[in-house]
């Protein structure tokens, strides 16, 4: 099975965030970025996939340089090549753009499975996925939590809302939004790391691909959410905090 | 070329609860932006439903109805959602941001060269347009997304953004429209829902809840928030990346794809508060959050805080609950 995993370099989940002066955007310059944590969980199920049917995991990045990190990870952790589309101004290009960028340079593979990940941690759209699928012409499945080769394609376990489940069947090739969780991820081994130096990543670029930005929805303004609630901070050490707020629990709550 | 087009959603043989949210959202856009407001109702044998839309107040109930949008499928309900919505030109469409919804409104939205707007949780009307409010990084940031391109523009809404009580009642008509649809263009064969195991642990009965996130860093330290839960008599859930590391069982999950709890006191430990777990426990009356982030958005809904180390915090707070209750 050829498989392509569609990964995402996003800042880091722990990063304090801070609006640019334009206030469009963040301050990127003093951010540390990692993979977008449900694209780890789809290039993982690929690895699997891979271990269990044989084929090839190829990793495709839409991103500026520094997405050269994250692609370099993906490589260590086992897959076969990478495709890196090189782009510093991907914010010109609105969801439909990137899922358009992805979905030329996936054309061209002509893989069996596209997996991606549900969302993005730093945008959130939740459908690039879904988008690419679309444009290619393939059916598709979200929110995936389970996916087993069968005869006439594959059977995947959809996650529906409150703990269900669903069960869904469809021909390849198809495309697949993971959630996380869906399986254990691996640590990349000293030999992958020292391997993934040799291993091929092609690049490419908008141009390239003949894709222009036309943003249809844009961001006007970035900004601090307001507090819909004023929460009441207990100060002090812990100690000193801990008894303020069982104090408050207690008398002003009234819920111990 | 004008008209809000709300996409209902059925769940069971009644309505998702997100439906009427989004309704209430579909009115109030209409009246702020003088247009008119219109409702879909995909499924198959959906007069019942229909005529539950015909007593609110909207200009018409397009019952969208198909022997193939019985169960759901992205492509029979893409198909018959793009001829209704190309027939009648709306200049919005508004959806419930459910899991169904996040499944085919892309989709359907590509057909149009359109973005989703999702997770929408308000608008403003800036000069007569509509200007959607997102968030951004898990909840940390916001941002006003202006709608550009040529209409319909696609938005969904997130759960508990609009009020379903808001809903305002009245009559409409019902117009029946049978999507031409094919059985052989259906890709994917779905599947009965089904749930993994019966619910050992009903959390939604629980007056007291102590949950725990990724702050915890291991599984060894759960038992730190263990204690803190059995001092207050409390049940012990957690956010979905310690269940889908398996350091809690699934069923102990609060969140969208969780339980939906509203206890008397929900106690977030190490949480920041991503929005799909602030839907499963925003309705608790008495939210306490303990986060070594003061900007975490667990802080937005919380009623008391403290920011620092739980490492420190918890075992100080064990002490003096175990204290207030001898």
């Amino acid at each position: 099975m050829k498989i392509l995993v569609s990964i995402k370099q996003v800042p880091a989940r722990d990063s304090q965030l801070r609006l640019d002066a334009g206030g469009r955007w963040i301050q990127e310059n003093d951010l540390a970025f990692e993979i977008n944590e449900p694209d780890a969980y789809a290039l993982e199920e690929a690895l699997q996939l891979k271990e269990k049917h044989g084929g090839e995991v190829v990793a495709l990045c839409a991103g500026p340089a520094r997405a050269s990190q994250t692609i370099r990870e993906a490589l260590a952790k086992g897959a076969d090549r990478a495709i890196h589309i090189e782009e510093e101004n991907l914010a010109g290009f609105d969801t439909l753009g990137v899922a358009s960028l992805l979905a030329k340079a996936a054309d061209t593979e002509k893989p069996d499975l596209i997996l991606t990940g549900l969302q993005s941690d730093d945008l959130g759209y939740g459908q690039t996925g879904v988008v690419m699928a679309e444009l290619l012409g393939l059916p598709h499945g979200t929110i995936i939590m389970a996916v087993e080769k069968i005869d006439s394609g594959i059977r995947v376990k959809r996650e529906l809302e409150d703990g269900w489940f669903q069960n869904v069947e469809m021909p390849l090739p198809a495309v697949l939004t993971i959630q996380s969780g869906i399986n254990k991820l691996r640590y990349a081994t000293l030999m992958g790391i020292k391997k993934a130096k040799t291993k091929e990543v092609k690049r490419l670029t908008a141009a390239e691909l003949g894709v222009t930005p036309s943003p249809t929805a844009s961001i006007e303004r970035i900004y601090l959410p307001q507090r819909t609630k004023q929460t009441q901070l207990m100060e002090g050490s812990p100690k000193e905090a801990a008894a303020k707020l069982v104090e408050k629990l207690r008398f002003e709550a009234r819920v111990i | 070329m004008s008209g809000v087009l709300v996409v209902m959603q059925q769940s069971g043989n009644g309505w998702h609860r997100m439906s009427w949210e989004t309704l209430a959202a579909g009115q109030q856009l209409a009246a702020q932006t003088g247009q008119k407001v219109y409702a879909a109702i995909p499924g198959h044998n959906v007069a019942q439903l229909a005529g539950e839309l015909a007593r609110k107040k909207m200009d018409r109930v397009h019952a969208l109805d198909h022997e193939l949008l019985g169960s759901y499928t992205a492509d029979a309900f893409t198909a018959a959602l793009e001829q209704l919505i190309r027939k009648h030109s709306p200049s919005v469409v508004l959806f419930p941001h459910t899991y169904q919804v996040r499944d085919f409104a892309p989709k359907l939205a590509t057909r149009f060269r359109q973005v989703l707007v999702s997770d929408s949780v308000g608008f403003r009307v800036d000069a007569g347009a509509p200007v959607f409010v997102r968030q951004l990084f898990q909840g940390k940031l916001n941002v006003d997304v202006k709608l550009g391109g040529a209409e319909p523009h696609f938005v969904s809404i997130q759960a508990g953004a609009f009020r379903a009580d808001q809903v305002e009642d009245g009559t409409a008509p019902v117009e029946t429209f049978a999507p031409e649809l094919k059985a052989d263009a259906i890709r994917a064969k779905p599947g009965e829902p089904f749930r993994e195991s019966a619910r050992a642990v009903d959390l939604t009965s629980a007056d007291i809840i102590v949950s725990v996130g990724r702050g915890i860093k291991e599984k060894d330290n759960i038992p730190i928030v263990e204690q803190l839960a059995k001092a207050l008599g409390g049940e012990l859930a957690a956010s979905r990346p310690i269940c889908d590391s398996g350091w809690l069982p699934m069923e102990r999950q609060v969140g969208s794809s969780g339980q939906t709890v509203s206890p008397k006191m929900y106690l977030a430990v190490g949480i920041s508060g991503a929005i799909q777990h602030l839907v499963g426990m925003k309705g608790a009356k008495t939210i306490v959050a303990i986060n070594k982030d003061a900007n975490a958005p667990i802080f937005e809904v919380a009623d008391y805080g403290i920011v620092g180390d739980l490492f420190e915090v918890v075992p100080a707070l064990v002490e003096e609950v175990k204290k207030a209750k001898s």
